[in-house]
């Protein structure tokens, strides 16, 4: 399994628009991804789960993946924040 | 009525109301939860045909930022983890689908409106929008239109989904009333994308109308007038006129430079708080950011931004500008920003306390994180440094110091950095502004932080209410402080700006401009308005007002002379 922490750094958090390319994106792998907040995880591959976080700008994030493509999973996610979903 | 206007311009038409259609679902056992669940499925496919048919629409009108929010729409009916729970409950409960969809939805959407934030918060409208297109589908309810009452019709609802807007004919609507709603819902964004006048959150507007009923709404002021007398429809129908002639005028000058009636040149800049401003800047002309607030990328978080990360928010800034001048502003928390990982113990006086570079000069390692951030950026476009909350040289030394030792570790790091950027600091301490002809000898521009300085000068805490009408960029002690900034500037050739909210005053800005100041920088929707002030002064002339200002004892006699002088530019 690998990990990375992140930080949400558009300005409305992760909201319908995001939120629906972050999904897309976590959905396109094998691997089974997992969105972890306040200690709390939300299943990457649904919208409504991810939604149902409430993360608003500034919140940190760990994301997990579990599976064959784990690596690139993680990364493609890691560039949607790094270029804070196009916004 | 008065509501909240979220959409500018004024709009005069006719009430179209829009009414509910989903009625009280009720609860029914079933025998067969087979079926049931097919039922469901069945419903979803529909609605997601439905959603296509929506989408290609919106493609093809060019309506992509709504096009964006059905096909978020899709993907919550694709959500196979949600529907998973309703199915779960039609099975175990023996109950129908409207039910189980009604139940489960709405669990999530009492979680979506707990949400702090507004934005989020609004976004139970997507969940309920969705929510009701199945459950139409599963109640076999139709859609109808609302039948045309004219062609400048104004929606009346007590909320819009953005299902509403889809079904909508947009080139008869000329407004928006509601009575949810805040700045970010949905009709909020709507409007403003579609650049028709909204008012929402007005309260029990639904039942007061009828269909037909004549109706003026004024989308800045919020105000909404149900079947108005002559002589508010002439009232209205003249300023509508005016700010669309206005408006026309001010777009002109989105490209154009900002050059007075005497032909001086200035700067008009923009302020923004992070990436998501810049567009704004450069749609309405702006010609660099005077002002980058980097402090909101370290609030709301739990801890301090790393290096990387901090490199790529700024780096995208100064690249989005293309070469246009940037300046960032270090880190300026404390006072009434707080920042809750920074463990500073509450303090009697806050605003004279540990804040801006105060904070910064005790925490090394923070500051030089930023400063190493910043220097990286600056190899992606035209990046400038400044220094808040100066007070004395001491501070300023010390702080360009940090910058010096943290250049030279980049270069042994063999780093590229650009090799001449611009430093400035902040003035809006009054000891800064008393010796800044000092600091003009060691910096390469001053930024007057009018707020600050206003609430340092006259000793008025801005956020307390009571002491409110003490709080005036009109002091006549202003003035002279300014003065003698921009004097000290310029004996050392150095830039000025203003920064604070003054430079953004219509009235205000030709007066600093005469005075010298190279640059206003202010929030972006003010950028266009207040080059139109500024092309429309003279500096000659205004350099015979201020002469008449600084004669003036009181705030209130300068104010109210300034506001005589500007009618007849103000407005075109």
């Amino acid at each position: 399994m690998v990990s990375m922490t992140v930080t949400l750094n558009n300005k409305s958090g992760l909201h319908a628009r995001p939120a629906s390319l972050f999904t897309k994106e976590a959905a396109k792998y094998q691997a089974a991804v997992k969105v972890i907040k306040d200690g709390q995880e939300y299943n990457a591959k649904s919208i409504l789960s991810v939604l149902s976080m409430g993360a608003a700008q500034g919140t940190e994030l760990t994301i997990t993946a579990e599976g064959e493509d784990e690596e690139q999973a993680l990364k493609a996610l890691k560039e949607l924040f790094d270029q804070n979903f196009g916004e | 009525m008065k509501g909240i206007g979220v959409s500018s311009g004024i709009a005069i038409g006719y009430v179209l109301k829009k009414e509910e259609t989903v009625q009280k679902i009720e609860r029914k056992t079933i025998e067969d939860s087979g079926a049931e669940m097919k039922r469901l499925n069945e419903a979803r496919q529909t609605s997601i045909a439905q959603l296509d048919q929506i989408i290609q629409k919106m493609q093809q009108e060019n309506r992509d930022e709504e096009a964006q929010i059905f096909e978020a729409h899709k993907m919550l009916v694709g959500d196979d983890i949600f529907f998973g729970e309703v199915e779960q409950m039609i099975l175990k409960e023996k109950v129908n689908a409207e039910w189980a969809l009604q139940v489960i939805t709405d669990a999530y959407i009492k979680q979506f409106a707990s949400f702090e934030d507004e934005y989020l918060r609004e976004r139970q409208a997507d969940l309920v929008d969705i929510r009701n297109r199945i459950t139409k589908i599963l109640l076999g309810i139709e859609e109808k239109e609302p039948d045309a009452v004219s062609d400048e019709m104004v929606i009346v609802a007590k909320d819009l989904a953005p299902s509403d807007f889809a079904k909508m004919d947009l080139s008869k609507i000329i407004g928006f009333v509601t009575e949810k709603g805040s700045k970010t819902s949905h009709v909020s964004i709507m409007a403003r994308s579609y650049g028709v006048p909204a008012v929402v959150g007005v309260e029990a507007i639904f039942t007061k109308v009828k269909n037909g009923d004549a109706i003026i709404i004024d989308g800045e002021a919020g105000t909404v007038l149900l079947n108005p007398t002559a002589a508010e429809l002439d009232t209205y129908q003249r300023k509508q006129q005016k700010l669309q002639e206005f408006n026309t005028r001010l777009q002109a000058l989105k490209d154009r430079e900002t050059c007075s009636l005497d032909g001086k040149k200035f700067t008009i800049a923009a302020n923004i708080s992070g990436p998501q401003d810049v567009d704004a800047v450069l749609a309405n002309g702006g010609e660099g950011i005077g002002l980058y607030r980097t402090e909101f990328l370290f609030l709301d978080r739990d801890s301090f931004p790393s290096e990387e990360e901090q490199f790529t928010v700024y780096k995208s800034v100064v690249e989005k500008m293309k070469g246009k001048p940037v300046v960032f502003r270090t880190l300026d928390v404390g006072g009434d920003k707080e920042l809750p990982y920074l463990d500073i113990p509450p303090e009697d006086n806050p605003f004279l306390g540990f804040r801006a570079i105060r904070i910064c000069l005790a925490n090394q390692e923070l500051f030089r994180t930023q400063l190493r951030a910043l220097l990286r950026a600056s190899e992606y476009g035209n990046l400038k440094i400044m220094f808040p909350m100066i007070s004395s040289l001491e501070e300023l030394r010390a702080a360009k110091a940090q910058l010096k030792a943290v250049s030279a570790e980049l270069e042994k790091e063999n780093i590229d950095f650009a090799e001449d950027i611009e430093v400035g600091m902040m003035v809006e301490v009054p000891a800064a502004a008393m010796i800044a002809e000092i600091f003009a000898k060691e910096v390469d521009f001053f930024s007057i932080g009018t707020n600050d300085l206003i609430q340092y000068t006259t000793a008025v805490d801005r956020g307390n209410q009571r002491i409110a009408h003490l709080y005036t960029e009109y002091h006549p002690a202003l003035f002279r402080l300014i003065q003698r900034i921009v004097d000290a500037a310029h004996q050392e050739d150095i830039w000025v700006g203003i920064c604070g909210e003054a430079a953004a005053n219509p009235r205000l800005a030709p007066i600093y401009a005469a005075m010298g100041v190279d640059e206003l920088s202010v929030d972006s929707k003010s950028i266009l308005k207040i080059r139109w002030m500024l092309n429309n002064s003279s500096c000659l002339e205004m350099e015979k007002v201020i002469a008449q200002i600084m004669e003036m004892p009181t705030a209130e006699e300068i104010e109210a002379y300034l506001h005589k002088l500007n009618e007849r530019i103000e407005l075109g």
